[in-house]
């Protein structure tokens, strides 16, 4: 069953829709699906109370995560149904104007949106301006948008205001992944919104982008992409911010109950060291650190040099405990959620494999260097 | 109805200058790095006094009281 992919990038006269639409889509249970999995209709009901025909509608196609590739791909193939669900959120939250914040490295998915954009009437067309999102990982969080969108800097910023308070010229504004927008759109067409699009990633044969119902398990997801390329050792489920599962737990398991973040299903195969892949996630996590706040900028710092010293020296029970610790400590104490993804990320490697991380011996530290 | 207040910190001001620790130990510890660990929970009224102390004392306004969000 597809509903975005594999499809026409049909244009049909914009759904009639009002503030019901918002019931509409709480009935449908739809949640962002950039990462955050917030329920949609409550960030709208938020938008709609606050706005005085001055709303600001940024329509999120930053994908800073690494190994996402859907946003990308439904700009580059659904920009017209992308727009629709933009144009509607304008209509019901009676916005004044759309910003399309699409990742700098995004060329082709920005050029569609464009063309698509060409091709509207108006007065929609006119709402709507473009913004090249940094390629940085926070830089796709709902505050840095806004903060980069009034500053040029694409840090997130302390909370409160929100976005529905004060967001983009200090008007109510609706931040929303690129997919979730699509799913509004169909859902005004009257199409529900029960499948999920995914990017399966690592030892699968065909790594790529697949769509399925939330009822398929995430092994027959696999096997829509050739299934493992051998046999796995761990299954990492929403991306970097998200969380392994022995595959023994995670195939069996449907989409509709996990949490899928941004939809990243990440295979890795019992060939590759997860303690050195862990390490190296973390690594790059801390790298990404907007640098703001104590806890994330050295604490993650931190997590990351005590999980490469266990990758690189061998295990010892110091790391272990400092990891332990500091993965409680640092949660919580960020102006975002940055350090809590990564903390969350390490919390279920340290579980999953707790036996690789207590008898680890040394790897060479290129070998260490290279995973991730 | 009692003024239930807590903590709260703006971690971008935050600079672990560590004061809030010293004057409020009770609710208050540092992390390995210097930076502030707040207790659970809303301030009880004993220590409201020493947690205001904290807030005004901050050399950089990153520490607040604020009503503690009700839940229904």
């Amino acid at each position: 069953m597809t509903r975005l992919l594999g499809t026409a990038d049909d244009r049909l006269p914009l759904a009639r829709v009002d503030g019901r639409l918002i019931e509409t889509i709480h009935q449908a249970g739809l949640v962002g699906r950039g990462g955050a999995g917030f329920s949609t209709a409550i960030k709208w009901r938020a938008v709609a109370e606050r706005s005085r025909r001055n709303a600001v509608i940024v329509v999120n196609g930053a994908e800073g995560e690494p190994r996402s590739q859907k946003d990308r791909l439904l700009m580059a193939t659904r920009p017209h149904l992308i727009l629709d669900g933009a144009f509607i959120a304008a209509r019901v939250l009676k916005a004044r104007r759309i910003v399309l914040y699409i990742g700098e490295a995004h060329e082709s998915a920005r050029q569609a949106m464009l063309r698509a954009l060409g091709q509207r009437d108006e007065p929609e067309r006119g709402l709507v301006s473009f913004a090249a999102a940094p390629a940085r990982y926070v830089a796709g969080a709902e505050m840095a948008a806004i903060h980069f969108l009034n500053e040029g800097i694409a840090t997130p910023t302390t909370t409160a205001p929100y976005p529905f308070e004060r967001g983009v010229d200090g008007a109510p504004t609706l931040v929303q992944n690129v997919e979730t927008l699509a799913r509004v759109a169909l859902i005004a067409r009257g199409t529900p919104a029960d499948t999920a699009l995914l990017t399966l990633a690592g030892a699968v044969r065909q790594p790529g982008v697949v769509e399925v119902p939330f009822g398929t398990t995430l092994g027959e997801a696999v096997r829509l992409g050739g299934g493992a390329t051998e046999a796995p050792r761990g299954v990492l489920v929403g991306g970097y911010f998200g969380s392994w599962m022995e595959p023994g737990e995670a195939w069996p398991a449907a989409l509709g109950q996990l949490r899928l973040g941004c939809g990243v299903i990440g295979v890795l195969p019992a060939s590759r060291c997860p303690v050195c892949e862990t390490a190296g996630i973390m690594r790059y996590l801390a790298s990404e650190s907007s640098a703001q706040c104590g806890p994330c900028f050295f604490g993650l710092r931190a997590l990351a040099d005590a999980s490469s010293h266990i990758a690189e020296r061998g295990s010892s029970a110091d790391d272990l405990r400092r990891l332990q610790r500091w993965a409680t400590d640092v949660r919580g104490r960020g102006a975002c959620k940055h350090p809590d993804g990564a903390v969350m990320f390490l919390a279920s490697a340290l579980t999953v494999f707790a036996n690789e991380f207590a008898q680890h011996e040394a790897h060479d530290a290129r070998e260490v260097r290279r995973s991730a | 109805m009692s003024k239930s207040v807590m903590l709260t910190i703006d971690r971008i001001k935050c600079d672990g200058r560590g004061l809030c620790a010293e004057l409020l130990p009770e609710l208050i510890r540092l992390d390995d790095w210097g930076y502030p660990i707040i207790a659970s929970g809303t301030v009880p009224d004993h220590l409201l006094p020493l947690a205001q102390r904290a807030v005004d004392d901050c050399p950089v306004l990153a520490l607040a009281l604020r009503r503690a969000e009700r839940k229904q």
